[in-house]
């Protein structure tokens, strides 16, 4: 077993980030997120790779374009308000077929919100976040190993798929601390034929672009696009089942929401509820296929969350509408407790009356 | 190309294409190219090229040179583009002395979207969006981006020249090979602002739009060096 450590979530997406070979980090200051603009600028210097400080969201997303075009590893982390900036990079990173990864480590909102922990970017995250037709692969942690972990991940999907993964985490996972552990195994980078790298006298010229004016060519374009998505809806999704087996009331959650969720499992359990925990860990592509065979067998389900109800939508879509699906939420900032949940858990399961 | 008739834009592609040529630097090159008229300059160039959001190749240009230090970028933009959407990347490239080549294309207009008000617009010019003149009470003054940008430390060499006749050809490529040469010797950020005509949306045949940089776009945005700071050094150490 690997040595562990103690770090924030923040600092363990910024060291993972550098094990898994990413040599470019562009940033804006913005809260609670810091801590992995801060890391790099510490780390890059001392190991030739770059930290440059964007005079905007706007500028660092546009940078990472640039580096991803030159076929090398590169990320950016932000936080809610951030991310709405990078949205039109985001999109122009889709139209272009580009690698990279972008955190978000969400805030409450709208607007410019609060700092306090939220899940309410889920649509943007999920629906791709700008303009056009496209997804990117949405990685959502529930821990700081995780927070390592899917960093390391998400460069390798994203440059298998030639696309934008997100991770999307919560002021709280950010600014937890816990043991992790960084011994990982990471996948080479793949060739990168189409990258801008200068034509060296030896090929056409490569060209990175999102613009094409031929209605029919664009949406061959987006057709081939969606193939390619179809195929990571096919062999991509990511979830933990916990005491699902017999489960009649079945949770829905992910990241912070669903470590709640998992206590309050536990203490209905205790009280003789068969509740369980579906949390997916990718949230695009949705782990579509345990909702939709838990449908068959629980009685109810609910979903967790930090928002005013947007997963829940995709575990309605899931599970096909076969079971009532009821939200139990905190927004703006607050945390659902876990006894909150399992004043849920009880109502589902019809029992509210008599046990609390 | 999809330029149109009498446009000045096909004649400093080709003055960027010779530079690179004599320089020997295409295999070398990555290109930015913009949103506007020239945002499929792409398709012009030989050497590698990535098309921009709108205003952003400054930003893009840096994540490529900073990615790969090694290589020659530069950036070719219109004044919407680099003036107007695109301002804090411009102020901030040249604030960091960015060790790239811009060039700025200021024909005083919005071209592909069919003649709307630029930034550079002069005070009472007719556009599609100030169809009475730009009144400078409503919308303020048109920006001369080489004096803005001569204010900032970072930024190594400024200069602006047009392509209205064959003298000025001329000096506009000897100011471009400088921006390219600028930056193959590390010195950093290289802009050359190249007064250009648009015919076609100033309603004016190729000819009259030539002299029209003379007699209107000239008098606002002088020609000239607005900062060399590797030539002044020397003088100062000469």
């Amino acid at each position: 077993m690997a040595d562990k450590v103690l770090m924030k979530g923040n600092e363990a997406i910024a060291e993972a980030a550098l094990i898994a070979g990413c040599r470019h980090y562009f940033g804006y200051p913005i809260t609670p997120q810091t801590e992995i603009a801060a890391y790099m600028a510490k780390r890059m210097p001392k190991i030739g790779g770059t930290f440059l400080q964007a005079e905007s969201e706007i500028a660092a997303i546009n940078m990472v374009y640039g580096v991803a075009s030159a076929g090398y590893r590169v990320m950016t982390s932000s936080s809610s308000p951030g991310i709405s900036l990078k949205g039109e990079g985001l999109s122009y990173l889709a139209g272009a077929d580009l690698p990279a990864l972008v955190v978000n480590v969400q805030r409450g909102g709208p607007g410019l919100g609060g700092i306090q922990p939220s899940q309410s970017d889920y649509f943007q995250a999920t629906r791709g976040g700008g303009h056009g037709d496209y997804h990117m692969i949405v990685l959502a942690p529930a821990s700081v190993q995780e927070m390592a972990e899917l960093t390391v991940k998400g460069f390798e999907l994203a440059d298998q798929y030639r696309m934008t993964a997100m991770i999307l985490a919560d002021g709280t996972m950010g600014q937890m601390m816990e043991p992790v552990a960084l011994d990982f195994d990471v996948a080479p980078m793949p060739e990168k034929p189409w990258a801008t790298t200068g034509t060296g006298m030896k090929r056409p010229h490569n060209i990175v672009n999102s613009l094409s004016l031929v209605p029919e060519e664009l949406e061959q374009l987006n057709f081939a696009r969606y193939e390619k998505y179809r195929k990571i809806e096919e062999n991509e999704p990511r979830y933990e089942s916990y005491l699902m087996e017999d489960a009649e009331i079945c949770i829905a959650a992910f990241g912070i929401a669903a470590r709640v969720a998992k206590n309050a499992v536990g203490e209905a359990r205790r009280e003789g509820i068969k509740a369980g925990l579906i949390r997916p860990i990718t949230l695009w592509p949705f782990p579509k296929a345990p909702f939709r065979e838990a449908a068959d067998r629980v009685k109810a389900m609910i979903s967790v969350e930090l928002s005013m109800g947007q997963m829940i939508e995709d575990v309605k879509l899931a599970s096909e509408c076969r079971v009532p699906v009821t939200l139990c939420n905190r927004a703006g900032g607050m945390i659902p407790s876990p006894k909150q949940v399992l004043a849920a858990i009880r109502q589902a399961a019809g029992k509210e009356g008599d046990l609390l | 190309m999809h330029y149109c008739p009498g446009c000045t834009h096909g004649i400093v592609h080709r003055l960027v294409a010779e530079v690179i040529d004599e320089l020997g630097i295409e295999g070398s090159t990555i290109g930015i190219a913009p949103v506007g008229c020239s945002v499929m300059a792409y398709n012009y160039f030989n050497c590698d090229m990535i098309e921009a959001a709108h205003g952003r190749a400054p930003a893009v240009a840096t994540g490529v040179k900073r990615a790969d230090p090694t290589k020659v970028v530069f950036t070719y933009q219109g004044d919407g583009d680099l003036a107007s959407i695109g301002m804090a990347e411009t102020v901030h490239a040249a604030a960091r002395n960015e060790n790239i080549t811009v060039i700025f294309i200021n024909n005083a207009i919005y071209g592909m979207t069919g003649g709307q008000m630029a930034p550079t617009s002069l005070p009472g010019q007719v556009t599609q969006t100030s169809p009475y003149g730009r009144d400078v009470k409503l919308c303020g003054y048109p920006i001369r981006v080489c004096e803005l940008l001569s204010e900032l430390d970072g930024a190594e060499y400024l200069e602006r020249v047009t392509v209205n006749s064959v003298p000025h050809i001329r000096a506009a490529k000897k100011a471009i090979r400088k921006a390219f040469e600028n930056q193959i010797a590390g010195r950093g950020f290289s802009l050359v602002e190249v007064l250009s005509s648009c015919p076609t949306n100033w309603g004016m045949t190729p000819e009259k739009a030539l002299a029209w940089i003379d007699e209107k776009m000239i008098p606002y945005y002088p020609l000239g060096v607005y900062k060399d700071r590797s030539a002044k050094e020397a003088e100062n150490h000469g």
